[in-house]
């Protein structure tokens, strides 16, 4: 056989580089650790921003003040004020986010965690589409924009045409998704085809959004009344009806709508659209590999373009929740900072559906334990700001939670005692 | 300098990468480190550079224990180390690159690049590395790049030098090159840790050859040892080198590549290259690293876009399609690097079998997956191809690289294929995983498939080509036919040569009148076998 003179091959080839190692602090790197977190990491970062909202509540109160000026003195007295003020702040915040057991009656008791509901409903939809946008390797920061979009659409379909029920709010909340998922389109296809930056043209497009709506709220029949500030309200049927029906309730003052059944919905859906479908399996392909994803005869760019419709889409249901209601009608400040709470929603739900849909309930829980708050102690609402902005911080930040509960680094090659080494050596 | 580690132990979790190492080092002698891949020749030396603590164990130089707190003490104690991955500052100089990191200051702190280079050209011209001071980096073969890294060791006093695969990224002729200054590094004095997995190498150079594996000293061996032993101490088997495989018996289909050009901005990466492979043969395209053979590859499949020229495949042209149509065509992919574009390291095993073929039946019906078929699928290409794995759902990046290879193969092999393009299909892998790699390729191209190898292993081209193109600077500088290959022809110098840019006909004159080292050595051991 001709073989027998052909050299025998080495057993091991040569060059054994390893992966070209991509930049750590690369974006996308960083946003697949962030997604790949831990979900201790986000119970301890909650725990954390309430602690430091714990402290700054004390800080700001007038009674803690008066004492701190004694605090050597007497710091019995600092310390009872501090937990007075602590306590009565976070009593208040829990009145009325869950449950007020103050309340006179039952239906006044339960109403909090209602409103928790219908606050959590917007961010959940939004956050859900930046999840999404996460897990394909997309920091989508136009929720805000898609947000507004969604809202100008659907509120023209409810206020400009007169329908038959279902069918009316059908149509209204499919009209929401598309203006988002336009909005999502654009930066999409501007990523696929000119490789442009997802945050940046997001971002612009955010400002492009907040100006167009205040165009549009002075055009003809958005602007019925006259001072280009509200369009009319949406027809009554193309409103989301109450979760809690009247005949259930005698003097039903529950918002709750079916909006927040739609956020349970698109949550289930995202679910299976990430871990069931094909798409999801090139969304999750593209934002972990997409060398391999393109590899593999994905085409990267549809994906993109997608995923930011898709995003877009979600984004725009959330603001069929602030239109579509009862007597609603659209004006300038729809998304409120929806949009921008919904990264922070995403992030703490490591842009897994559930946990997006959990941490979109703990937002509006805080949300509507806040406003009590203010109302009945004297702690600012800002308070529930900065205990956001905390969580964002450390969630962005897991080595510094991980410091603070001197929690091992999953990433880390085991240490060593540095000291046996050494011994050994002597 | 005498070195002697001792008992040297290091664990990383579970894994014992080293484990109670012992190995001496005389002043003035060439040591060869002779393992696997994963054996633990790396970590031992970044042990011994101070970058990793040893768990337990003593480094003696000249007979006095030191400990490293970082690489730092160990350059200090007169350790240098070339790594495999130069790590060098293209836009630099050599006298720039030489003095980072140690920058001679004037008066006032002012950096002195004249000591530097002057430094540069006393021990170039000590030791003959013909290396100029002022030439930039980045314009430097990887050769010349390779001297400016033993320069930068020697000019910090290195009197132990730590070669990490140190011919990996040369062509034989550097090779000899580097031969040649490792011998009057050791005639001055300087000892010379060499690691490698090559066995030629080894034998043409060492003075001494402890071979690890498993993280164990398994022995010494002398440069005499025969090839097939110190693969078999390497391993713990006898192992078999060669590839069985039949002549080629040819069929009609074919894969035929004309002019086909691809440009990297302005300059072609790959330029006008022809050829064509019929269905039951191996064409193994040759070449060091970067010579454009990685872009050809892609080319086939569509990942990089051909700026003129074309590839048919059977008849029906490829360019133009998606890289989707081109794998529904019946096209094979083992992409050069497993981990960038062979895998999703967070993907599960079962996930990464199918990879390309998640949208189709019967993983797929419409949009929705079918997980459990998905599953089974993976239970059945797992046990197919020998994939050892505690779960098909655990995440890919569990997997040792062998058998991520093996995932990556049996997902290319597990539709019927018109032609299979495989770069450096065993690259990182162990000789089990290489046989197992090998035969199946072997079997994919008796099935009728036209096969495409790119390797920069000679020893793998050889033994699995019918034949061999080699590429150098974009273009194909000859086919040879691989039948032909053996000491009066095709020789493993011919082809060196050939990938150095010398046409085919120049090469063979050449090599006739040139033993290079490699082969000389060859022959000495071979001699001495006869005896």
């Amino acid at each position: 056989m001709t073989e027998s003179t052909t050299p025998a091959p080495e057993p091991t080839p040569a060059a054994t580089s390893p992966a070209p190692e991509e930049d750590p602090r690369s974006g996308a790197a960083i946003l697949r650790k962030i997604v790949g977190g831990d979900v201790v990491i986000s119970f301890l970062a909650i725990i954390i921003a309430l602690v430091i909202g714990g402290v700054l509540i004390a800080f700001a109160d007038e009674d803690v003040a008066d004492t701190i000026t004694y605090v050597f003195a007497r710091p019995t007295d600092f310390l009872g004020a501090a937990w007075t003020a602590v306590s009565d702040a976070y009593i208040a915040m829990f009145r009325g986010a869950i449950f007020d057991f103050q309340a006179d009656t039952f239906n006044r008791a339960v109403r909090p965690i209602t409103e928790s509901m219908t606050f959590a409903t917007p961010l959940i939809l939004a956050a859900l589409g930046v999840a999404v946008g996460f897990r394909a390797g997309l920091f989508n920061i136009g929720a805000q924009g898609q947000i507004i979009l969604g809202g100008i659409i659907a509120a023209y379909i409810g206020f400009a045409f007169s329908l038959p029920p279902v069918l009316h709010l059908f149509l209204a909340i499919l009209g929401g998704a598309l203006g988002g998922a336009l909005w999502g389109f654009i930066p999409g296809i501007l990523k696929a085809r000119t490789g442009a930056n997802e945050v940046i043209v997001t971002i612009m497009l955010n400002w492009i959004a907040v100006y167009l709506i205040a165009y549009v709220l002075t055009l003809g029949k958005f602007n019925a009344s006259g001072t280009g500030l509200r369009s009319p309200q949406v027809g009554p049927n193309a409103a989301y009806p109450p979760l809690i029906p009247d005949f259930l309730v005698p003097g039903n003052t529950f918002r709750l709508h079916w909006g927040f059944v739609v956020a349970i919905l698109a949550t289930v859906f995202v679910w299976w659209l990430l871990e069931r479908s094909t798409i999801g399996f090139e969304i999750r392909a593209a934002g972990a590999n997409p060398h391999a994803a393109r590899t593999a005869g994905m085409s990267v760019g549809r994906i993109t373009v997608l995923t930011l419709v898709i995003a877009g889409a979600l984004a725009g249901l959330a603001a069929t929740s602030q239109v579509l209601i009862d007597r609603g009608s659209l004006t300038a400040g729809v998304a409120a900072t929806y949009g921008f709470d919904a990264i922070t929603v995403a992030l703490l739900g490591r842009s897994r559906p559930l946990g997006t849909f959990l941490a979109g309930l703990l937002f509006g829980a805080l949300q509507a334990g806040g406003t009590l708050m203010q109302s009945v102690t004297s702690t600012p609402i800002d308070i529930v700001f900065v205990v956001q902005s905390v969580i964002v911080l450390l969630i962005a930040a897991p080595p510094l939670v991980r410091a603070i509960f001197r929690l091992p680094d999953p990433d880390a090659p085991p240490k060593r005692a540095r000291a046996a080494a050494k011994e050994a050596a002597a | 300098m005498k070195l002697e580690l001792r008992g040297i132990t290091k664990t990383f979790g579970p894994l014992v990468a080293n484990d109670h190492i012992d190995l001496v080092v005389e002043q003035g002698e060439i040591h060869a480190l002779l393992g696997e891949n994963g054996a633990g020749k790396s970590t031992l030396m970044n042990v011994l550079y101070g970058l990793y603590d040893p768990d337990d164990g003593q480094i003696l130089l000249d007979d006095k224990p030191v400990t490293f707190e970082g690489p730092g003490d160990a350059v200090r104690a007169g350790i240098g180390m070339v790594h495999q991955h130069f790590m060098l500052v293209p836009v630099f100089t050599v006298a720039e690159s030489v003095a980072l990191g140690y920058e001679p200051a004037g008066p006032g702190g002012i950096l002195d690049l004249g000591a530097a280079r002057r430094k540069v050209e006393e021990i170039s011209e000590r030791f003959g590395f013909h290396v100029d001071p002022d030439a930039l980096i980045e314009e430097l073969p990887v050769g010349v790049q390779q001297r400016v890294e033993i320069i930068k060791a020697l000019s910090r006093d290195a009197r132990i030098l730590i070669l990490d695969e140190p011919t990996a990224v040369l062509t034989p002729q550097e090779t000899d090159e580097l031969i040649k200054i490792m011998g009057e590094l050791k005639a001055a004095g300087t000892s010379i840790v060499f690691i490698t997995h090559k066995l030629r190498e080894v034998r043409a150079i060492a003075d001494r050859i402890t071979v690890i594996r498993r993280g164990k000293v398994v022995g010494e061996a002398s440069p005499e040892s025969t090839e097939t032993e110190l693969a078999s101490l390497m391993v713990g088997r006898s192992v078999n080198l060669a590839v069985d495989k039949t002549p080629a018996e040819l069929r009609d289909n074919e894969l035929v590549v004309s002019d086909l050009t691809v440009l990297s901005g302005s300059t072609p990466v790959v330029d006008r290259v022809s050829f064509s492979v019929q269905g039951g043969e191996i064409l193994a395209i040759a070449g060091v690293q970067g010579n454009g053979q990685t872009e050809l590859a892609e080319v086939i499949l569509g990942i990089d876009e051909a700026a003129a020229g074309s590839v048919t495949l059977d008849g029906k042209e490829l360019l133009g399609m998606s890289v989707r149509e081109r794998l529904r065509a019946g096209i094979g992919f083992v992409p050069e690097d497993r981990s960038t574009d062979g895998v999703v390291s967070s993907f599960s095993i079962a996930e990464n079998l199918i990879l390309d073929l998640y949208d189709t039946e019967p993983f797929a019906r419409g949009v929705s997956m079918n997980l459990g078929k998905v599953a089974e699928n993976a239970e059945f290409r797992t046990q197919e191809f020998d994939v050892r794995l505690t779960d098909i759902q655990d995440p890919i990046s569990t997997l040792s690289g062998g058998n991520a290879q093996k995932v990556v193969l049996a997902r290319e092999m597990s539709r019927p294929l018109r032609l299979l393009v495989a770069s450096q299909p065993t690259r990182g892998l162990d000789v089990g995983s290489i046989e197992f790699v090998h035969k199946r390729i072997v079997a994919e191209r008796d099935n009728g498939t036209p096969v495409v190898i790119v390797s920069t292993e000679l020893d793998e081209v050889l033994a699995l080509a019918d034949r061999v193109a080699v590429m150098y600077r974009g273009r194909i500088v000859g086919i040879v036919d691989a039948r032909e290959a053996g000491p009066a022809g095709i020789n493993r110098d011919v082809l060196g040569l050939m990938m150095a840019g010398v046409p085919l006909e120049d090469a063979v004159q050449q090599a006739a009148g040139h033993q290079s080292t490699l082969a000389s050595a060859d022959a000495a051991a071979d001699g001495k076998d006869l005896t």
